[in-house]
């Protein structure tokens, strides 16, 4: 537990040095990666709720992911042509305010994930597996063949959406925003760890049947959980189109989903800063490697599998060891 | 004659052609622990399941206290009153008996996300107290993987206390146990029988005939016959369902 956390502590404090450093030197570039890193691990932070706590293997996060993105996209692209997204029954008009952006893509993710959760938690396993897989499908599918908002070929936002008060155009100003957004979602998620629902959470994935039989039912959790973890996914998704000034259905993908899945399974599945962890190795794997070889896949490919093989509890139960029971 | 609080009436349950249950009726009187024995595949489990709602039966009721069950799922039972323990425990392994207990103490409101729940202080008096009735005080902080076969049983007891039940349904909580076991459990639920009545399933007949105040004999389905063990020791259709002759006229 104290080595967990000391271990937390210096993780964060390499998300705040590295950036700090970066920006002292001048170097532009280390504060994108570091940006990306801390959005992706947002995302993972996200998927870790429903995978790490709850035991629900989605392998359909793209989908919130994209949605993020695509709120972002929608509401910037009808700002920056002035026209509205609708006029009846009442007029909407884009946005290109960040606030207001990220509470449309926390809101329409966590609707789709309800949405989502309620037909997939019917089922469980493979099965689960299979059907949050095919959700995310569909909406790939169903933005490729939508060519109001691009199609295939995606929206291009020319200007990063504003943050009162703040020149997003900055990289070391968005970066803060990330960071801010990345630490407040891991305070929500420790906190629900450490609450009665947490408690109830870990104790169904568990055993389901302990659960029941203290009068909770395992499918209202796991809905609130796969709720709360889309959205949080979606809030992610949202940061990363403004990062590239760019959303296509690729974020929308399998791979997206993939991805995401890597983050947690590398850092500690279940452990509070293990996708933070695992998106910061991610990211600078992809960035140093592939200047090794285009293939830099298959060194993360045998890395992953050694995680899996020889380490459950990820990188973060490599180093800290298993999880303790908190008192 | 007071009121039973639990009462199963008519309770019929088929599998295809297999009748597992046919018009059971047995009642749980304050203070009593009413044992259901039988062979196997007699239909106890399936009594069990009918009753805790784990299934729903083809026919039949279920009141606990006066209040009508029949209809409500498991969760729904167990906040109403009946307090569950397993054939084969069923228990977070990875946390702490005490967050098992905890777990318990909640009473079904689980839909609290911010407050850290192991720093309750009313939770935490329940889940304690309920872990000192069954001798488990000195282990709160032991991983529940950790701990013996026997204490594993007396911790799923544990948390059937901190839901204050109006009944407990215990499916052979001593499935397992040693002899020392089986006699700390025996005192266990002998003391339990009047914070409130245990309908008892079991196959250690010792105890049964210990325990029990009343006794169900439970025969393909059918409940045979119910009465003190002194009856039940007496009854021909007993003996010749438990020597095996039910083929015979």
């Amino acid at each position: 537990m104290r080595r967990e956390t000391l271990l937390n502590a210096a993780i964060l404090a390499g998300f705040l040095a590295l950036p700090l450093w970066a920006w002292m030197a001048d170097e532009p570039f280390i504060i994108t990666l570091t940006t990306r890193a801390a959005i992706l691990a947002l995302a993972g932070v996200g998927l870790n709720l429903a995978l790490g706590l709850g035991g629900l293997v989605s392998l359909g996060h793209a989908a919130f992911f994209g949605i993020g993105g695509y709120a972002m996209g929608v509401l910037a692209f009808h700002a920056q042509t002035y026209t509205p997204l609708t006029e009846a029954p009442f007029l909407i008009e884009g946005t290109k305010s960040m606030p207001v952006i990220w509470l449309v893509a926390l809101i329409t993710s966590a609707l789709a994930a309800l949405v989502i959760g309620a037909l997939s938690l019917r089922t469980s396993g493979v099965y689960f597996i299979m059907i949050t897989l095919a959700f995310g499908q569909m909406f790939y599918f169903f933005m490729i063949s939508w060519p109001a908002y691009g199609g295939e070929d995606g929206m291009s936002i020319y200007l990063r959406n504003g943050f009162p008060g703040l020149n997003t155009l900055d990289p070391i100003q968005f970066y803060a925003l990330c960071f801010v957004l990345l630490a407040g979602a891991l305070w929500l998620v420790s906190r629900i760890q450490h609450s009665a629902f947490g408690l109830a959470l870990a104790a169904a994935r568990q055993s389901p049947m302990r659960v029941t039989s203290v009068g909770i039912r395992p499918r209202s959790l796991h809905l609130l959980a796969f709720t709360l973890s889309g959205a949080i996914t979606g809030l992610a998704g949202a940061l990363f189109a403004d990062l590239n000034r760019f959303v296509s259905p690729t974020m929308f993908s399998w791979q997206t989903s993939g991805e995401i899945m890597v983050f947690v399974i590398l850092g500690g599945v279940g452990r509070l800063l293990g996708p933070v962890l695992g998106a910061a190795i991610f990211i600078a794997m992809e960035h140093w490697l592939d200047g090794v070889s285009d293939y830099w896949h298959i060194y993360l490919g045998a890395i992953l599998l050694g995680m899996v093989l020889f380490a459950r509890g990820g990188l973060i139960g490599l180093i800290a060891g298993r999880e303790v029971a908190h008192d | 004659m007071t009121e039973p609080v639990l009462q199963v009436r008519g309770v019929s349950k088929s599998f295809g052609a297999l009748t597992a249950n046919e018009d059971v009726s047995l009642d749980l009187r304050p203070g009593e622990i009413h044992a259901l024995i039988g062979p196997n595949g007699a239909g106890k489990s399936t009594l069990i399941a009918a009753i805790s709602g784990a299934l729903t039966p083809d026919a039949g009721t279920v009141h606990l206290a006066g209040r009508d069950l029949t209809g409500l799922d498991m969760a729904a039972r167990a906040r109403a009153g009946l307090g569950r323990t397993f054939q084969i425990s069923a228990l977070a392994m990875e946390m702490s008996v005490l967050q098992n207990a905890t777990l318990g103490a909640l009473g079904g409101q689980a839909f609290r996300l911010f407050r850290p729940v192991m720093r309750d202080a009313g939770l935490r008096q329940v889940a304690q107290s309920a872990l000192a009735r069954v001798g488990l005080q000195g282990h709160a902080r032991t991983r529940t993987a950790d701990l013996s076969h026997g204490q594993r049983r007396q911790l799923e007891v544990a948390i059937a206390l901190t839901l204050a039940p109006r009944a407990f349904l215990m499916d052979e909580p001593m499935a397992g146990l040693g002899l020392e076991g089986t006699a700390r459990m025996t005192g266990l639920l002998d003391a339990l029988r009047v914070e409130a009545p245990i309908l008892l399933v079991e196959h250690d007949m010792d105890a049964v005939f210990r325990l029990a105040d009343r006794i169900s004999v439970l025969v393909y389905g059918r409940i045979i016959a119910t009465g003190t063990p002194a009856e039940i020791r007496q009854n021909p259709d007993v003996r010749r369902a438990y020597l095996g002759e039910e083929a015979s006229p």
